[in-house]
């Protein structure tokens, strides 16, 4: 009996304290994400922004959050109701799963798989399902064009992310999203020398995540809100969690493959006092500004030139990319073992 | 029974159960959806068997690419289901033959390796370098022409789907980037003084 305890219960309940320490921060950063999307759009516009609930408006978040919570789950007659219900969860839950992989400081990551960054682009490829079931399983128009809009487009940009991923792992020689980052430590961020797929990157997660100013399925000008339209309560709660989530994913990828991670700016004295997992944070804050601030400050794109921009600009100078990072590499003979 | 077979066994039922079902499933959506839940168990199985190369592969290029336009074609599709099983004895024999055929088939290989002499070795432990590596150096350098070749028919493929899908529409309207840019003042605008209650 001792022995199943410490052979495989004390381990699972290791495993689910661990997942926990991540998934629970994680929540309140999505609660806040919000907060600082709203404060910084406001400043942005010369207004307030969320104010009366809290000093500041600082329990803002938690009251939305409260009153979704006791709002009435509504499921539209002719809905198919078991996809239906499936399509916020697996949009929820393909935004926690993502996290597994993500190291935080040398060492501090829960699954330290060789495969990482693969692992991490399948999750964001899976995010397309929690929308694409919505919009079918909800018997709407509306919902549905949003749903196709969105799963072409998500298709589209995931081929740009992925020759990105492949330029970074030419130059980085690991799948291992540890290694990636101590790669950097060496040859200095990635951000230096692959700076035109850093540029390509944030753009292409701005469309992967369905955001401003790529958010076509949530067009509400001609969709009302796309493939959620008719979704309502803790469901609609879950949607937008997932979607938050999975914005600060994206942006932890941003900053782990070309930011250096956990790793100071310099390694001198005044930065390696602070500890790597602030220095992560601080980037993955960096990059949030950026998709707020594309919010605030950019016209929405028109279908065509959305998918045009995907597939005739970004994917050919990924692949052009490609092609000069194994040239130069070949060259001056600079792979990694 | 260890924790790994456990897991086998529940990943192999759900992977067969869920087959089944793609077959099952009244609505055709509901088919494709299992479908998709069949490739993620196969997907947990290489997993468990130490291929991880391969089972991200698979959920990245079947689950991430080829089920979701899989399942745009199912549900732009207008299917009757009652239609669909009206067939269903006709095209009973063929599919019976091609079930029998494969199965004999399948019997044959396991049959081959379960009767010999000795009992295949167990699968060597992972080696140093990790199966990203091993299969990036198989394939990059002894099966190199035939991984090429492989490319090749995939882009003739894609050539075709192109070519047979590709139609010029005269009507349709398309923005030309360069001539919008290169618009000059001049030659869009006009400026007149108009007179009260005249028109131009």
């Amino acid at each position: 009996m001792a022995e199943i305890f410490t052979g495989t219960i004390w381990p699972l309940l290791q495993l689910v304290g661990l997942t926990l320490l991540i998934v629970v921060p994680l929540l309140v950063a999505v609660a806040y994400l919000t907060y600082a999307e709203r404060k910084i759009i406001a400043a942005m516009q010369l207004r307030q922004g969320p104010m009366f609930v809290g000093p500041y408006g600082l329990l803002q978040p938690l009251a939305d959050g409260l009153k979704l919570f006791f709002k009435e789950t509504v499921i539209p007659s002719g809905a198919n109701r078991g996809v239906f219900l499936i399509a916020p969860m697996v949009t929820f839950v393909l935004a926690l799963i993502g996290w597994a992989v993500i190291p935080f400081g040398p060492g501090l990551v829960l699954a330290d798989i060789n495969v990482g960054i693969l692992y991490l682009f399948a999750v964001s490829s899976l995010g397309v399902y929690g929308v694409i079931m919505a919009g079918w399983a909800s018997n709407s128009r509306y919902a549905f064009l949003g749903a196709l809009r969105s799963s072409a487009q998500m298709v589209s940009y995931e081929i740009a992310i992925g020759l990105i991923i492949i330029n970074v792992l030419i130059t980085a020689g690991s799948l291992n999203l540890s290694d990636i980052v101590e790669a950097q430590a060496e040859h200095g961020w990635y951000v230096i020398w692959h700076f035109p797929m850093f540029v390509i990157f944030i753009a292409s997660i701005l469309a992967e995540t369905n955001r401003h100013p790529f958010d076509l399925p949530e067009d509400e000008a001609s969709l009302v809100t796309g493939y959620n339209v008719e979704y309502s309560s803790m469901t609609f709660a879950l949607f937008f969690l997932g979607e938050y989530a999975n914005m600060i994913l994206m942006s932890a990828m941003a900053s782990i493959l070309f930011l250096g991670g956990w790793l100071p700016p310099v390694a001198v004295p005044p930065f390696t006092w602070i500890p790597g997992p602030i220095w992560f944070i601080l980037k993955i804050s960096l990059v949030l500004f950026v998709y707020i601030w594309a919010r605030a400050t950019l016209p929405r794109y028109r279908y065509d030139q959305l998918m045009r921009l995907g597939w005739k600009v970004f994917l050919p100078l990924a692949l052009a990319w490609i092609v000069i990072t194994s040239g130069v590499m070949v060259t001056f003979d600079l792979f990694p073992d | 029974m260890t924790a790994a077979a456990f897991v086998f066994y529940v990943l192999a039922l759900v992977t067969v159960m869920a087959a089944v079902m793609v077959i099952a499933a009244r609505n055709p959506v509901h088919a494709v959806l299992f479908l998709i839940l069949a490739f993620f168990n196969a997907a947990g199985l290489f997993l468990l068997a130490g291929a991880e190369f391969l089972a991200m592969a698979l959920v990245v290029v079947y689950v991430g690419a080829v089920a979701v336009l899989f399942l745009f074609v199912v549900m732009m599709l207008d299917i009757h289901f009652v239609q669909l099983r009206e067939g269903f004895l006709r095209y009973l024999p063929v599919g019976v033959l091609v079930g029998v055929v494969l199965l004999a088939e399948l019997v044959l290989v396991f049959g081959a390796s379960a009767f010999d002499a000795q009992p295949a070795p167990p699968p060597p432990a992972p080696a140093a370098p990790s199966n990203t590596e091993a299969l990036g150096r198989l394939l990059y350098t002894d099966y190199f022409y035939l991984f090429q070749a492989a490319g090749v028919i995939l882009l003739i493929a894609m050539i075709g789907a192109i070519s047979l899908t590709l139609r010029h529409r005269p009507d349709a309207k398309r923005q030309d980037i360069a001539a919008q840019v290169h618009r000059r003042r001049e030659e869009t605008l006009e400026i007149r003084k108009v007179k009260p209650r005249t028109g131009i």
